[in-house]
This record gives structure tokens, C-alpha cells and sequence, in this order.
């Protein structure tokens, strides 16, 4: 587990390590030339405030076993999580950029056979939470204090199966299960709620047993607050239900469906990196559309 | 006459050999979807309850859940009925299973038309076709509960994807306990030199023992061939077939599209062709009846078998 100064986590470290993933995000979606922008970067804060601060993990030793576990059932959002890895020293920054090429570790969707740090392959949205009740009651079998890390998407939750493995969690009571959902809003054909609505999400878990907290998907200090309540809840898995915008940072990507899978060309890409910011609170396009 | 064989469950064989295997081997788990008391994996449960995980009626989430224990070191063995392992699961089997090349066994029980009077909801008939075309898989269906037993051992040695197929009734034992099993090696159950028989599960391989014996009679010699494993097709059985005796017939308790027949006529075709006859259910959904019955409806027994033997023999190349 990375720690800060005085052993606490270090906010500013955090940020500029989310800014730093969003930078790999735009840069190697447009060397790729195809890939998910949207689901990406709006989940660049938590993947930097988990691999900076939460995980107990071993960029040099991937296969630790008393290492957690991340497990990212919203694959297509993989362009994150190889940013976090590499970030994190599990393979060089510069290889980001073979993503989607013939042969590279870093495959369309993520493949845990190619790339050091995957520990699931996933691209069919709805198996992740499935695959990590399994470790996790795996885990306890062993007697492990290793944790897992579930990361979904909101649209995927529509799949049938994530509620399959809902009611897993709950009724196994895998407190060493922690998951994230990265509601957006959006999906490829519109808003969650247009296309077949999901609200309200955090009933819901609450229904189905799931200790639940809210946050705002931005603020790294909700989601550390949020990794601590997590891992002091016991007989319970953790959903946080994390408010996020697609495409958060990139003021011509927020809250734009037709970015869930159009990346950047290099003009949009310069514009991209050169306005990226992310503040607290509601994105920079919200607040001008508030304006206008 | 061939003597009649004694009777017994081939999914009896299997649970009785998890009881067996899960003492030395403390990582098999076993998952089941509701099922326990009729994939017989409840004896499992008796016996080791905290390596047993009943997933209730929840394919999809029996599968995910077994990669994730497979992540930890568990060799878990996940059993229902065929038609909903696959049928219900078959992207968690591909993606989370074969793609991540997981040491993960599927149990696929009430496979065939055999099932009887539940009728064709609930005859696996297309599990084969299905599991057959995703990589890293190795398809099993032992004869009977001798093989069985073996096979178990050989499933829990090989690592990595395997899918049990096993069926509902009671059948023949027609294998013996010093036969070798080995996953892709056929066993030749009777030799022969006019056609050679290949079938799987020894309900149907029974028949195919009556047909050449009713064959012998005519004065063809029909070879006898037990194809256990539709995935790796074993090639090598499948040549020495063509070669030796020209003609083949292939009998299973599954579509004809996509099954061990199908295997066997893939090779056939790339390597030496050769006139088959497929046995099988032809294109059709299954029917409530006895299993005898039903045998007969689809054309699976011995006096189908002997028509489509003479059929393949007419159509050798004269020479």
C-alpha cells in the first residue's frame, strides 16, 4: 500500500497521478486509433486513488499472493487500467502505446494471460462480480486478509448475471469484497435511464444486502473515506456507487455518449492535453452549460 | 449373444469419484445450480460441506464464480443439466473459462434423449456442438461407470478446461477395470475389417455391440470403437478406421450437427475420406417416452445402426 508522508495518503500525489492516467488514456486511445474513452477517463480518479493509496500490491511481483485483487468486469474501460498499471511500474509507460497493435500485451480488452498486473480477462460485460465472489470466498478459504476490487460499469449492470452475482456477495457476506460502480449515466445507445433505467441504484444494493455508500467519482477524498468505511465493515460487501461523469477532464468528451467509443484524433488530442483539468465538485462543462 | 451387462450410473461413478478424489486433493471444490440431488454431487456436499457451494438456480453466476475460486488455486468442478451447461452459461464458459484458460471442469449431466420423460426441454442434445468450437476445452463423455471413475482421475491431472458429459439412466457396463483411459485416445471395443462403428456413452455403444453382432451374422465385420473424447478428436483411431476398414458410422446421443460425428467427419475429410453415416438425432428437438422408446424414435438403436453400416459399405470407392 503506497503511503504518503506521516503515513497517510497523499491528495496531491493522487491527483497528479489521475492526471497524469488521463494523459495515457487520450495518448494511447490515439496512437490506437479505436478503443472507450468515456468509461475511462471517468474512472481515472478512482484507479488512481486505489493504486496510490488503498491497494496492497507488488508492481514488481504481480503474482504476489498476498496481494488484492482488481478485477475490472467493465473491460472495455481497460485503457484505465493499463494506464494505472503502468503508472505503477507493472510494465514500462511507453509500451501504452502499442495498445490494439498485432501482438502487444495490451490487448482491445483485457486478457490476463497477455499483461502483468489483468487478473481477469473480461470484454463480456456481467462476469467480473461473479469472478470476484469466487477469489474472494477463495481467499477466505485460505485464511488470506487479501482483498478484492470489483470495477463495473452502470449500463452493464442491465446484464442479468451481475445480479446473480449480487446476490452471492451478500449472501456469503464477503466483507473482503469491495465494488465499484462507475455511474455515468451514459451507454453506447443513451442515457442509462433512457435505455432501461437502473435507478434507484443504491436502494437497490441496500435491498439485495450490500453495505452502500455514495460518493462523488471525482473526489479523491470521498473515495479514500469510502476504501476505509469499506474495510471496516464486516458481514457485509461494499458497493460504492460512484457519481462520475464519461469523459470527465476532457471538456468536449463530458457527458457525450458518442464518446463511449470514439477516440481522439491528433487535433482533438492536442486540444484534449492541453485543456485537461479536473475540479472538485461539477465538471467544467456542467458549470458552462449552467452559464449559458 | 453378448452376455447383458450389468447396469449402473455413470453420474453416480462420477460424484462417488469427487468423494474419492476430494480426500487427497483438499483444493477440488464442487459448485452446483439446485441440481445436487440429481448430478448425486449432494455426496460431496455430505462430506466435505465447506468445499461444496450450492449457486441456487444461477448458471451464469455458477460459472463466473468457479473462474474466480480457479484464480485462487481451487480446482473447482461445476455440475448441472446440459442443457443449461452450457445452454445457459456458454459466454461465461468462453470468456472467463477457456479464454483465461482456467483449470475449471464442468459436469454436464442428462445429456441425450435417454433423459426420457422430461422431454426435450431438458435433453442436452447441442452441449457438444456448442463447447466444441472454443478453444482450450477437451470434451469428455466416459462409456460407463468403470470409465467414469478413470476419467475422473485423468480430469483431475489434466489442467486446465474439461466438460463431463454423462447421462440421466442407468447403463450397460461394458468396459473393464484394467482398460486404460486416457483423454484422446479412443478404445477399440471389437475389432473389425468391413466398417468401423464409433460411438460414445455406452448406451449407444451397446447398440453398436448388438449391430455387429447382428453385422457378424451377414458376414460384415464391423470394428467397435469407444470415442470418449470429441475434443482432441483422436485422428490417429479415426485413420486407422478409414484405412482398415473404408467405412465409418458414428453413433451419439446428440445432434448430428456439430458432435463427436462431426469430429470425426472433420478429420476424415483432411485426411482420408471416407463414406460415414451419421446416427444421431437428425435436426430435431427431443420427445417425452421411455428411453427405449425414444431410442427408437430417433433412430439410435441397433437395427438403425446396421442399415447405416450397410449404407456406408455401398458407398466405398470400388476399387
Amino acid at each position: 500500500m503506497f503511503q504518503g508522508k506521516n503515513g497517510k495518503p497523499d491528495i496531491k500525489y493522487i491527483k497528479e497521478k489521475a492526471m497524469a492516467i488521463r494523459k495515457d488514456i487520450l495518448e494511447m486511445l490515439n496512437a490506437a486509433g479505436s478503443g472507450h474513452p468515456g468509461g475511462s477517463l471517468s474512472a481515472a480518479d478512482f484507479f488512481a486513488a486505489l493504486y496510490f493509496a488503498e491497494l496492497r500490491h507488488d508492481p514488481k511481483n504481480p503474482k504476489w499472493p498476498d496481494r488484492d485483487r482488481v478485477f475490472l468486469s467493465k473491460g472495455h474501460a481497460c485503457p484505465v487500467l493499463y494506464a494505472a498499471l503502468a503508472e505503477s511500474g507493472y510494465f514500462p509507460v511507453p509500451e501504452l502505446l502499442t495498445l490494439r497493435k498485432l501482438h502487444s500485451r495490451l490487448q482491445g480488452h483485457p486478457h490476463m494471460l497477455k499483461t502483468p498486473g489483468i487478473e481477469i480477462s473480461a470484454g463480456s460485460l456481467g462476469q467480473g462480480l461473479g469472478i470476484a465472489n469466487g477469489t474472494a470466498i477463495g481467499l477466505k478459504m485460505d485464511g488470506s486478509d487479501s482483498r478484492v476490487f470489483c470495477v463495473m460499469g452502470d449500463g452493464e449492470l442491465q446484464e442479468g448475471s451481475v445480479w446473480e452475482a449480487i446476490m452471492t456477495s451478500s449472501h456469503r457476506k464477503l466483507d473482503n469484497l469491495v465494488a465499484w460502480v462507475d455511474y455515468n449515466n451514459l451507454q453506447i445507445d443513451g442515457k442509462v435511464e433512457d435505455v432501461k433505467g437502473i435507478a434507484p441504484l443504491a436502494e437497490k444494493f441496500k435491498a439485495f444486502n450490500w453495505h452502500v455508500i455514495e460518493i462523488d467519482g471525482h473526489s479523491i477524498e470521498e473515495t479514500l473515506k469510502a476504501f476505509k468505511e469499506a474495510r471496516e465493515t464486516k458481514g457485509k460487501p461494499t458497493m460504492i456507487v460512484a457519481k462520475t461523469e464519461k469523459g470527465r477532464g476532457v471538456c468536449f468528451m463530458e457527458n457525450k455518449p458518442e464518446w463511449h467509443g470514439v477516440v481522439p484524433n491528433k487535433e482533438q488530442l492536442e486540444e484534449a492535453l492541453k485543456g485537461l483539468c479536473v475540479i472538485e465538485g461539477p465538471s467544467k462543462s456542467q458549470i458552462e452549460n449552467a452559464d449559458a | 449373444m453378448i452376455a447383458v451387462p450389468e447396469m449402473k450410473l455413470t453420474r453416480e461413478a462420477l460424484a462417488d469419484s469427487l468423494v474419492r478424489l476430494g480426500k487427497i486433493n483438499k483444493n477440488i471444490v464442487v459448485l452446483d445450480a439446485d441440481l445436487a440431488k440429481s448430478t448425486l454431487t449432494n455426496k460431496f456436499a455430505k462430506e466435505y460441506p465447506d468445499r461444496f457451494f450450492d449457486m441456487g438456480i444461477a448458471e451464469q453466476d455458477v460459472i463466473a464464480t468457479a473462474a474466480g475460486l480457479a484464480l485462487t488455486g481451487k480446482i473447482p468442478f461445476c455440475a448441472t443439466y446440459g442443457v443449461f451447461l452450457p445452454g445457459r452459461c456458454w459466454d461465461q464458459i468462453r470468456v472467463s473459462i477457456c479464454y483465461a484458460n482456467l483449470n475449471v471442469k464442468l459436469i454436464a449431466a442428462h445429456g441425450g434423449v435417454s433423459v426420457g420423460a422430461d422431454g426435450a426441454t431438458h435433453q442436452a442434445l447441442e452441449d457438444i456442438a456448442m463447447l466444441r468450437a472454443i478453444p482450450n476445452i477437451v470434451l469428455l463423455m466416459p462409456a460407463d461407470a468403470i470409465e467414469m471413475a478413470k476419467a475422473a482421475d485423468a480430469v483431475l491431472k489434466h489442467v486446465g478446461p474439461v466438460c463431463i458429459r454423462m447421462g440421466r439412466e442407468k447403463v450397460p457396463v461394458i468396459t473393464k477395470p484394467e482398460d486404460k483411459f486416457e483423454i484422446g485416445i479412443a478404445n477399440v471395443l471389437l475389432e473389425g475389417s468391413d466398417v468401423t462403428l464409433i460411438g460414445q456413452g455406452s448406451l449407444i455403444l451397446y447398440e453398436c455391440l448388438l449391430a455387429a453382432e447382428e453385422l457378424k451374422k451377414k458376414g460384415i465385420s464391423a470394428r467397435v470403437v469407444n470415442m470418449h473424447t470429441s475434443k482432441p478428436i483422436d485422428g490417429k483411431c479415426i485413420d486407422k478406421a478409414a484405412l482398415e476398414t473404408g467405412a465409418i458410422v458414428t453413433a451419439e446421443e446428440h445432434q448430428v450437427i456439430g458432435g463427436m460425428g462431426s469430429a470425426v467427419a472433420e478429420h476424415c475429410a483432411k485426411s482420408i475420406p471416407t463414406p460415414i453415416e451419421f446416427i444421431g438425432v437428425q435436426d430435431r428437438f427431443g420427445e417425452s417416452g421411455t428411453p427405449k422408446e425414444l431410442f427408437e424414435e430417433f433412430g439410435l438403436s441397433a437395427k438403425f445402426i446396421i442399415r447405416a453400416a450397410e449404407k456406408a459399405i455401398s458407398r466405398k470407392r470400388k476399387k
